[in-house]
């Protein structure tokens, strides 16, 4: 006696709906039903105020014919299992060389010998901040992490970082820039961004598991990618969208052909939004890293995970420290670059 | 290149709005600004536009914001294409021109000096002002004598390695005019060049345009809604109003016969001993009364004259242009000439604001 049972009787259709009923396994509920004996007659007070939501269980019961709601998280799964062998077929050559990057990256950085490593790294520091303040505390941080035995996960973590931020930048740019030329193309594209930015990151990894194996770099490299691409495409095509419509003007009055425009005055004026971009998404792969390490990403988050796993406290506060110093270096190198692009329209440079 | 360049508008019409061609019907059909805002939604942007602009004439197109000056200057280089109508320069059309030949023109024949002076805030002076001829493929080693040259006439000598906000505004639309200058096209394009400049350094670049003209004989076309500048400036001046040509011509003809209220109460408020000239109040003569206090240029303002005269309304003088005697200018007349239009009393001014309502 189900809460809907009238309406397939009354539409008629309670032949079709028992032609092939093989009961499902008894739940719990109809279980303790049956326990606490005969049904007694409900008032019809009692059954409205009991009536559930037509959803896919309460049709279920009145007519077995009807998919129940884990029927439909079943039928999801096994599309993917269809789709997922065509899919493998494509996506695997094309992010090949995203593993190959990946691996020789985290290669270089942890076997190149820590005394040629650090200045690299400081020198990298001083090209793009020019600050010896930022260097200094680069350099502190650093030798931090190797006292305390922590720099091979921060250089695994930092090479991650490295290879997915470029890559990011590498599509993210003209992707962006293609959004701020179309405005179909950016009623297409923000959806997508907006889905990538709240998908909860965990969600990401379901599906990259089944495609690829999980000993394979690629795919946390694509999770990571995912999520932190967003911020680099949305300041590309707000940078270049909010570029002075003066200039824009005087640009065509002076006969720029679109290339031109992009490349002369667009890029150029948009250039501060673009860093601004960049610096968030070197921040997001850094967030991601460290759940990726889930799937096998080596790095800090490798140790977070094993504190948590064994409860080993003092483990997962000393990589936390690690990657909060990683942030900090990161964000405040970028920053410095940021800083020095925006001055760079302001101050002379010689 | 061709040195002169003549624009000639013809019957040109632009209508802002999801269907511009069924509007225009109605314009065509005698339909006002206002009556085509309300009933069909459509902006009446420019009206039977036809002027002629001659080849090294400056052209002064005159209104108040909101009357199309704007919309009607870009017409000329197609930043802004037209609904209706035709747009020759050097007797071609330039609305069949396809991308190409577009550009061509704007990159050879025509250059633009913005309000906000539109420099790359990135480039340094100089290769801001070599941006039309970068842009046209030339490399610095080129343009880099012409752009100097320029910078240095505009008065902006030395400073080629700043940065646009390194300088003050006025010096930043020398900047915007050295750049035009350099792209050595016939026709420059100024739209209010010098509205966002302050009165003193405005006169000082009047001054200078009018000194670089006298050298370069360009085609200018000037957008201002300062009558001042513009009585100063044009050789040819166009009064537009809603997107209307209310009256064109000769300054000084426009200001001592006004032919609509509109022009009447826009003109009452100047200073007339400044701009009109001896030539425009003389009587053409060719012998001179007897008794003349001296002589005068024809070109010369009336404010120049009284100063001369001291007051004295009793007094005539010669008028000689270049050498010769072409007339006497009685002081009486001048002075006469000096009281706005009889129309352009309050009541004049107050009816054309009832008028608009």
């Amino acid at each position: 006696m189900a809460a809907y049972d009238f309406v397939f009787d009354g539409l008629g259709l309670r032949e079709w709906c028992d032609r092939d009923a093989s009961p499902g396994p008894m739940s719990m509920a109809d279980l303790l039903a049956r326990g606490a004996g005969g049904q007694a007659e409900k008032s019809w007070m009692e059954s409205l105020w009991e009536l559930p939501f037509p959803s896919l269980d309460a049709l279920n019961q009145a007519c077995p014919a009807i998919a129940r709601s884990r029927d439909l998280t079943r039928g999801l799964e096994q599309s993917f299992l269809n789709v997922r062998d065509p899919l493998r077929v494509v996506l695997d050559p094309i992010t090949q060389p995203l593993s190959w990057a990946l691996e020789n990256a985290l290669h270089v950085f942890t076997s190149t010998p820590w005394w040629i490593m650090l200045p690299l790294l400081l020198l990298l520091v001083w090209v793009a901040s020019r600050s010896w303040t930022l260097m200094g505390f680069v350099g502190g941080a650093l030798a931090f992490l190797l006292f305390v035995d922590h720099y091979t996960f921060a250089m695994q973590t930092m090479s991650i970082i490295f290879v997915c931020a470029f890559l990011c930048v590498l599509f993210g740019v003209p992707i962006g820039i293609a959004m701020s030329r179309s405005n179909t193309m950016q009623r297409l594209t923000i959806p997508v961004l907006d889905m990538l930015q709240t998908l909860p990151t965990f969600v990401y990894l379901i599906p990259l598991i089944f495609l690829f194996s999980v000993t394979e770099p690629k795919l946390y490299g694509i999770a990571i990618i995912l999520y932190a691409i967003v911020p680099v495409i949305r300041l590309t095509d707000l940078g270049i969208r909010l570029v002075d419509k003066d200039v824009i003007e005087a640009a065509e009055a002076f006969g720029m052909t679109r290339h031109q425009k992009l490349v002369r005055v667009q890029i150029p004026l948009a250039l501060p939004n673009i860093m601004a971009g960049v610096n968030q998404t070197i921040m997001m792969s850094l967030a991601m890293v460290v759940i990726a390490s889930l799937v096998s990403a080596p790095g800090l988050g490798v140790l977070v995970l094993r504190g948590i796993r064994n409860l080993e406290l003092g483990v997962g506060l000393m990589a936390g420290l690690g990657i909060v110093l990683l942030a900090i270096i990161l964000d405040r190198v970028t920053k410095a670059a940021l800083a020095r692009v925006n001055a760079a329209s302001s101050v002379p440079r010689h | 290149m061709d040195k002169n360049a003549s624009i000639s508008i013809c019957n040109l019409y632009k209508i802002f709005g999801t269907q511009p061609l069924k509007a225009l019907e109605h314009v065509r059909g005698g339909m006002g600004k206002t009556e085509l805002m309300t009933r069909h939604r459509h902006v009446l942007g420019l009206s039977d536009i036809n002027v002629e602009m001659k080849a090294g004439e400056i052209t002064v197109i005159m209104g108040l914001s909101g009357s199309g000056k704007s919309t009607l200057i870009r017409h000329v280089n197609r930043l802004i294409e037209p609904t209706a109508g035709e747009i020759l320069v050097n007797g071609e059309n330039i609305l069949t021109f396809g991308e190409t030949r577009l550009r061509e023109l704007r990159r050879k024949q025509m250059s633009m000096v913005f309000q906000h002076f539109a420099l790359l805030p990135h480039k340094t002076v100089l290769d801001n002002a070599g941006m039309a001829r970068s842009v046209r493929g030339d490399d610095r080693a080129a343009y880099e004598e012409d752009a100097c040259g320029w910078l240095e006439r505009v008065g902006l000598g030395g400073q080629e390695g700043q940065y646009p906000h390194q300088l003050s505004g006025g010096m930043q639309q020398r900047v915007g005019i050295a750049r035009a200058l350099t792209s050595n096209a016939p026709i420059m394009l100024m739209d209010e060049a010098f509205s966002a400049l302050d009165p003193l350094i405005r006169t000082d670049m009047q001054d200078l345009l009018l000194e670089l003209q006298q050298e370069l004989q360009k085609t200018i076309v000037f957008i201002s809604h300062d009558l001042d500048e513009a009585l100063k400036l044009a050789d040819h001046l166009v009064i537009l109003k809603d997107g209307i040509i209310v009256q064109q011509g000769e300054p000084q003809e426009i200001l001592l016969n006004p032919n609509d209220p509109y022009i009447v109460d826009f003109i009452s408020d100047i200073n007339r001993a400044r701009v009109l000239r001896v030539r425009s109040v003389m009587d053409v003569a060719p012998v001179a009364p007897p008794q003349t206090a001296g002589k005068v240029d024809a070109d010369a303002t009336l404010e120049s004259v009284i100063a001369l005269s001291g007051g004295d309304t009793a007094l005539s003088y010669e008028v000689h242009r270049a050498g010769a005697q072409v007339g006497y200018l009685n002081m009486q007349k001048l002075v006469r000439a000096l009281v706005p239009t009889q129309a352009a009393q309050n009541g004049m001014r107050h009816s054309t604001r009832t008028n608009s309502d």
